[in-house]
């Protein structure tokens, strides 16, 4: 495994009860972030990357049970603190950037009381409070961050806001920053500044990044390791490179051959697809969960369950061809 | 091949302001969504609207159809101009043009069957003369569904499944034109493949013609033959799909091919990163209206606006500073 990791997640299994039925959300996972560096998820809907970032936020929905397992941030598992306790961990020491900034940042109150407000724990001055609102914000590009402290989230394009929502997280220098899919709402040209702003700014301040996303362009330009997820389960992991050159997980392969930047090189004229549905999380088939769509899977892929199985140095496998 | 549609110097606007306040104000009480945009389409052909959020590709779409009022311009479908007719009058186009809207479940009514949904259009224009439920039964074939969705609702469907839905839905009349807003938006990656391989599919049996509207560059190569690039309610540049991936001449399509990479971690260095915030449309920039994004902006992008150039084969664009075109040996 990694060495120093700030936040260590160990054979995490999540249930919901809904109705008379239990959703196997997660199962078994197991994952490390490293100091400093930036872990990417990718996985398709349904396949649990919400839910993991929910577990280690401890926000989970109350129809949920941990069913076993443990994320240990910083030497304490997250899952022993009190509310209290976990109060003082969120949006101090872990952070999180949302999917959609025009949801996550409140219409009706302004951008710079909103940043003064996240800093609600700190006993110094409001001047300081403030001055460190218009540092947050010019730091990520807002031009003139002094006069727009007045202003309300509606009076800033996309991009702008989610600049400012990543200044939010920012200014109080967390530990880990988990980000949700940050770049979905934003137009391609915009989504290449933000990543280039959000490396800049992990550079700066040092801060450990868990990054979801479906594009895998993203991924690659800006993670160190890379986490592929399926139906609640981790498939594969590994240093960015040995995953995207060396990818070996039937899924992932797939997965990589959909991208549709990929394709653009292909003289194929058809577009690559997965074909089949994920399986059903209230009612799980034996074996491996992604045999019924697997295109080398074997009699065993339908009766046993593969283990995690090691490729090379921290790069990991969950499949019987290997 | 004869043309389909020909769209020459169209305009959609939107009154932002009662005209008292802006005379007061000495304002334009408008926003031009489309200024001026012209193109065409041939029968068979598909054409590729590709923009930034905000652009106007939606707008430019649901005026073809008669959802927007156009407000200048000429909108000819088959000979026939269309800017300007009565509702009743569009009616009897709308037969032969059909769209596909961007969100598949919020444009499939909630309250009513899959059935019902891909069959409506045959009331609408009362055509009688067929069984309707063995038409339902074709149009689902055709997507490749099968006919235990007759009775279902739409929540009972996945993403890829309501897409399906629309998709048979706007050919139930077998229409000449689909436009197509964001057929793959919120589609996982692996679920896209499948709509567009049916689009395609479909196109080619059918000889339909398509203006399909994406930000996807990348699907864009594969389905189009031609595309315009939209910026602010403008073309930039237009011209053969091929030709544009190769040799794009505006610098914002060239910072717009760059933006999509593939994914390979050692890439690295090849986007070319825009600065600064997209322009609104109520405040257009003078000069060249990209100029306050662009990487090469002279003095003259920041006070005249560029003209149309064309270069081979139908391909244009606004650009003072054209990039140059590498020399390929």
């Amino acid at each position: 495994m990694l060495s120093d990791p700030v936040l260590q997640i160990r054979n995490l299994s999540v249930e919901f009860s809904a109705r008379k039925r239990t959703i196997r959300a997660l199962r078994n996972i197991d994952l490390d972030i490293p100091r400093g560096g930036t872990v990417g998820v990718v996985g398709e809907s349904g396949c649990g990357k919400s839910t993991l970032i929910l577990s280690i936020m401890r926000l989970l929905a109350p129809n949920s049970k941990i069913v076993s397992g443990d994320i240990v941030f910083e030497d304490r598992s997250l899952f022993e603190l009190t509310e209290r306790e976990m109060q003082s961990v969120r949006g101090n020491e872990i952070s999180m950037i949302f999917q959609d900034p025009l949801t996550s940042l409140n219409p009706v109150i302004s951008v710079g009381q909103q940043l003064i407000d996240v800093q609600y724990r700190d006993s110094v001055a409001k001047k300081v409070k403030q001055q460190r609102a218009i540092d947050a914000l010019s730091q990520v590009g807002i031009p003139d961050a002094e006069a727009r402290l007045s202003s309300f989230p509606h009076q800033f394009s996309g991009g702008m806001r989610q600049r400012i929502a990543i200044a939010m997280t920012m200014i109080e220098e967390p530990i880990l920053l988990i980000a949700d899919e940050p770049t979905t709402a934003l137009d391609a040209t915009l989504e290449v500044q933000i990543i280039r702003e959000l490396k800049e700014l992990q550079k700066q301040s040092r801060c450990s990044i868990l990054f979801v996303s479906h594009h895998l362009g993203v991924v690659a330009d800006l993670c160190d390791y890379v986490v592929v997820m399926y139906a609640g389960e981790i498939v594969e992991q590994g240093p960015v490179r040995d995953l995207f050159y060396n990818v070996r997980h039937p899924y992932a392969q797939k997965l990589l051959e959909c991208d549709p930047a990929r394709i653009v090189r292909s003289a194929e004229k058809k577009f690559p697809t997965i074909p089949g549905d994920l399986p059903d999380l209230g009612n799980l088939p034996g074996g491996c969960i992604f045999s019924n769509r697997c295109h080398s899977a074997f009699d065993k892929c339908e009766t046993h369950s593969p283990r995690r199985t090691e490729v090379s140095t921290g790069h990991s496998v969950s499949c019987h061809l290997y | 091949m004869s043309r389909l549609l020909e769209i020459e110097d169209l305009s959609v606007r939107y009154r932002m302001l009662p005209s008292w306040r802006a005379a007061m104000q000495s304002q334009d009480p408008y926003l031009n969504a489309v200024c001026g945009v012209s193109f065409a389409i041939e029968e068979g052909q598909s054409f590729a609207l590709v923009g930034e959020s905000g652009s106007g590709k939606s707008t430019l779409a649901r005026a073809i159809m008669g959802i927007e009022k156009a407000h200048s311009g000429s909108i000819r479908f088959q000979g026939h101009e269309l800017r300007g007719l009565s509702k009743r009058g569009y009616k009897s186009f709308r037969r032969n043009m059909s769209m596909m809207f961007q969100d598949p479940a919020g444009s499939l009514s909630p309250r009513l069957t899959v059935k019902r949904l891909i069959t409506e259009p045959f009331l609408i224009h009362q055509i009688r003369n067929t069984n309707i439920e063995d038409e339902a039964i074709k149009l689902l074939q055709m997507v490749g569904l099968g006919s235990e969705f007759l009775n279902r609702y739409p929540h009972q469907l996945s993403g890829g499944q309501a897409r399906r839905v629309g998709v048979a839905r706007a050919l139930a009349l077998s229409p000449k034109l689909l436009v197509a807003d964001e057929p793959t938006a919120g589609l996982d990656v692996s679920v896209q493949g499948e709509v567009l391989n049916l689009l395609l599919e479909l196109q080619q049996q059918q000889n339909i013609s398509v203006l399909i509207i994406t930000h996807n560059l990348n699907v864009v190569l594969h389905f189009a033959d031609r595309m315009a690039i939209m910026y602010l309610g403008r073309f930039i540049e237009q011209g053969a799909a091929q030709e544009i991936f190769l040799r794009p001449r505006h610098p914002y399509t060239q910072a717009l091919l760059s933006s999509s990479p593939e994914p390979d971690p050692d890439s690295k260095g090849s986007r070319i990163e825009l600065k600064g915030e997209v322009s609104s449309n109520m405040d257009r920039p003078a000069g060249c209206e990209f100029h306050p994004r662009c990487p090469i902006a002279q003095s003259l992008c920041t006070s005249t606006a560029p003209r149309e150039s064309s270069a081979d084969h139908g391909h244009s664009f606004s650009c003072h500073y054209p990039v140059a075109i590498f020399n390929e040996n």
